[in-house]
């Protein structure tokens, strides 16, 4: 540390000159302070450099992600397999890829006409990244925030109206109460039972497998937010008895015959090998 | 003037005459007295003893009598407050879920009794259970009949009236599930407007005749409520008195045993047994019917929502006795004519109202084509065993895998969610299966009937089996068989078995000569009294040297080729 003396040996200076044994360090400090202010007042704007290193992160762990966990069917850049079935990823948007992850449905353990819901064994972060990366290639619905979906504070009204929107866009598949119902092919509409808020509002916005897009035209927010107010009140509404696995008219007249004309010819029996006693 | 008459003093109308003191039947029997005087009680009495067999079986018909009293009273208690009408309004009552949407009044009065009449749901529930067990009971008694041909002569004309009982049932089922005008019930509406309007010719006529214009209209849940209390209940309550009034004319019929014949009726007397027992089980299917009612739902018409064209639920199916017909509308390729601007719907015509035409008329005239086939004139009131007329019993098993099929063709969409296969499958194989499933049925069937026809000959020629294993001195080992009683024996070979009809003198037509010779095929001729002989003679041997009334072997004299007509 010998930068600030001149020569291997100095002669010796004035006592007026000497330095202090303080000036050093403050020196260093002083020059820090003056290259990181410069540094400061010369770099772009701070704030977007910064959260745009973060996101550019979450992106390349996004696809990371994406090449371990997805890219074997749906291609190193999501442009989608055809031999695979897949589907180009380069639109369908971060809340696709929340619905899709979240619920277990991608990425799928065998090539089935449908991705059934199973249990999601991705973080939350993970799930982020993945998102942020598809959301990257192109346009999309956003993953929906908390304001947009949660149906607390409806009116009874608006929670009636949701089940007539229900029962009208989706009931056909899904059936009158969100038990699920079967489509061709081998494909079934899955029952709505277990789904969330936020996957009820985000399959609306993205349309998963075969279901239609409803776009924020058609059923606005506060409509999704009925409908989702409708699902949870009617599912938590307690039944008359026995719901014989709620699957309406056929699951009644299976038990009418196991249950009624079964239990009455086992009383029939018992009357008819009773004989007359005096 | 004339003179009075001499009188005759020994004539008895001069006799002072009392009502002898002790003749009167007690106090207590004053009003019965003045019953009697004035409509005969003592005529309707003697019916009071009137004899019923005892089996199970004759059990079932008794179940749908008593759901049919259960509904009527159930019925009454619901037409006290439902609003038949198809007035919009807008729903303000207790079940917040539907606050504010538009619905006809007879919704709105169905959810009112739900949720606002103390007691309404329970009621709702017990007439919808009792109502489904009042199909399946006929049903059940239906299957009862047929397969034991108590359907034979003299029965075939209350056969007919069951017949036209149980069609009754259906539309009257069918009308009731409509009333609540549900969305479910407005589907299955929309189903038979559907059916109604396939109907060549005059299907549109009738379909404006029946909704008073274009569906849904304002009428139809009047007019149905119409036929639903007043109808059809009436023509129910007639026919039930007819199909009742016919048993008691023509006496039950009773299974074969000792003492048991074509002329006479061995079991209880109505009154007190069957009062005792019948009244008892009319309590028993009241409290089975109310449990049900009780514990289980059924027909949650506010989950399912006021019927709105625009809407079809995922899951849509009617009550189980409509379901072959869906089933059926379900599974046909779509077979559709359009000619010169006019559409010909066989795809709707020929399930819906093709089959269920097909199944009742098939139902109606099945005892006298059997009776064709078979040459048989005579009166029954014996009972047949269903495996000793076995191609009677393979025809109702194969008639009842088809129904089954269609039954199951109406819920494919829940067999394909429930059991995680592809709907598109389970249509293929039930078009498939609709026509094969009977015939092997029919096969299959046949095959155990006559099984068990050689069970029976082997039980009266060698005995029951005993469950001792004896073993004889070359250390063989054998079952030892004990003999039946001559009662079992007797029950077990006193059927008259079908005969192919030979032309003697009368002339038989081809078909019918070929139709009854199937009728009769592949049957097991029943041991003869000199089969029966020799089989207790072999026995007896054996008991000679030492195996007391057993017969070990099984090298009896064959059964084959031998007359069935000796041991009758």
């Amino acid at each position: 540390m010998r930068f600030l003396t001149r020569g291997g040996r100095s002669p010796k200076p004035r006592a007026s000159l000497r330095r202090h044994r303080a000036a050093r360090p403050l020196l260093l400090g002083l020059s820090l302070l003056f290259v990181g202010t410069l540094y400061a007042a010369l770099t772009p704007a701070a704030p977007s450099s910064a959260e745009g290193a973060t996101d550019q992160q979450l992106v390349a762990q996004g696809k990371n992600l994406f090449a371990v966990n997805c890219a074997s069917c749906h291609g190193l850049n999501a442009e989608g397999l055809a031999q695979q079935g897949a589907p180009s990823l380069t639109n369908v948007g971060a809340a696709a890829v929340d619905f899709q992850v979240r619920t277990g449905r991608m990425p799928m353990a065998n090539p089935l006409a449908q991705a059934p819901r199973k249990e999601n064994v991705f973080t939350d972060d993970e799930i982020a990244a993945l998102a942020a990366y598809v959301a990257s290639l192109g346009d999309g619905p956003g993953i929906p925030t908390e304001d947009q979906y949660n149906p607390a504070g409806l009116s009874p009204e608006d929670v009636a109206r949701g089940g007539e929107l229900f029962r009208t866009n989706c009931s056909a598949c899904h059936n009158f109460k969100g038990a699920g119902g079967a489509l061709p092919n081998g494909l079934v509409a899955p029952s709505l039972q277990e789904s969330t808020p936020k996957e009820v509002y985000e399959a609306l916005r993205t349309g998963p497998g075969q279901m239609p897009v409803f776009a924020a035209g058609a059923v606005p927010d506060d409509d999704v937010k009925s409908i989702i107010g409708y699902l949870e009140q009617v599912n938590a509404t307690p039944s008359a008895g026995l719901t014989l696995g709620g699957l309406g008219p056929v699951s009644e007249g299976f038990w009418a015959w196991v249950v009624g004309i079964g239990g009455l010819v086992l009383f029939a029996v018992w009357i008819a090998s009773r004989g007359a006693r005096a | 003037m004339a003179k009075p008459a001499e009188l005759n003093p020994d004539s008895p109308a001069l006799e002072v005459r009392t009502p002898p003191k002790d003749a009167g039947p007690g106090k207590l029997a004053g009003p019965a007295t003045w019953v009697d005087d004035r409509i005969g009680l003592a005529k309707l009495a003697g019916n009071i003893r009137k004899v019923f067999p005892d089996h199970w079986s004759f059990l079932l018909g008794e179940i749908a009598l008593y759901s049919f009293v259960i509904l009527l009273l159930t019925g009454v208690f619901l037409t006290i407050w439902f609003k038949p009408s198809m007035a919009e309004v807008e729903y303000a009552g207790t079940y917040e879920l539907m606050h504010g949407i538009p619905m006809s009044e007879a919704f709105a009065s169905t959810l009112s009794i739900s949720f606002d009449i103390r007691g309404g749901l329970l009621v709702r529930q017990i007439h919808h259970w009792a109502a489904m067990l009042f199909v399946a009971a006929m049903t059940a008694h239906m299957l009862r009949v047929f397969f034991t041909g108590a359907f034979r002569k003299p029965r075939e004309l209350n056969w007919i009236i069951g017949i036209g009982l149980f069609s009754m049932g259906l539309v009257e089922g069918f009308a009731g599930y409509s009333l609540p005008d549900d969305l479910l019930s407005g589907t299955g509406l929309r189903f038979v407007d559907g059916l109604v309007r396939s109907i060549p010719l005059i299907g549109t006529w009738a379909e404006f005749f029946i909704f008073g214009g274009e569906f849904p209209g304002e009428l139809v849940i009047p007019r149905l409520y119409m036929v639903h209390i007043l109808l059809i209940p009436g023509l129910l309550l007639g026919l039930i008195s007819a199909h009742m009034a016919l048993l008691v004319y023509h006496k039950h019929t009773h299974w074969p045993g000792p003492g048991r014949t074509n002329r006479n009726i061995q079991g209880y007397p109505f009154f007190p047994i069957y009062v005792a027992k019948a009244g008892g089980f009319f309590f028993i299917v009241f409290g089975v019917t109310i449990l049900m009612g009780a514990l289980m739902q059924i027909n949650p018409v506010w989950l399912y929502g006021p019927y709105n064209p625009s809407q079809v639920t995922a899951g849509s199916q009617p009550d189980w006795y409509m379901g072959f017909v869906e089933g059926a509308i379900r599974i046909i390729p779509n077979w559709e004519w359009h000619i010169l601007g006019t559409t010909w719907s066989w795809n709707i015509f020929l399930p819906g109202v093709g089959l269920m035409g097909l199944l009742f008329t098939g139902l109606a005239l099945y005892p006298f084509i059997e009776a064709w086939i078979t040459g048989d004139t005579s009166e029954h009131h014996l009972l047949d065993r269903p495996r000793n007329a076995p191609v009677r019993t393979a025809i109702g098993v194969a008639g009842m895998t088809a129904y089954a099929m269609f039954w199951l063709s109406g819920g494919n969409d829940i067999i394909a969610t429930q059991f995680h296969v592809s709907l598109n499958a389970v249509t293929y194989f039930m078009r498939v299966a609709v026509f094969v499933a009977p015939v092997i049925a029919f096969i299959v069937t046949k095959r155990i009937c006559i099984s068990l026809q050689r069970q029976d000959a082997e039980r009266v020629l060698h005995g029951s089996e005993s469950g001792v294993i004896v073993r004889s001195p070359d250390g063989g080992f054998s079952e030892a068989h004990v003999p039946i009683t001559p009662g079992e024996a007797y029950s077990l070979t006193r059927h008259p078995q079908p005969k192919a009809l030979v032309p003697n003198g009368k002339k038989v037509g081809r078909l019918r000569r070929r139709l009854s010779a199937w009728y009769a095929d592949g049957q097991l001729p029943k041991p003869t009294a000199a089969e029966i002989a020799g089989a207790a003679h072999h026995g007896a041997i054996e008991a000679d040297h030492g195996t007391p009334a057993v017969d070990a072997g099984h090298d009896a004299p064959a059964l084959e080729g031998s007359d069935a007509g000796d041991a009758r």
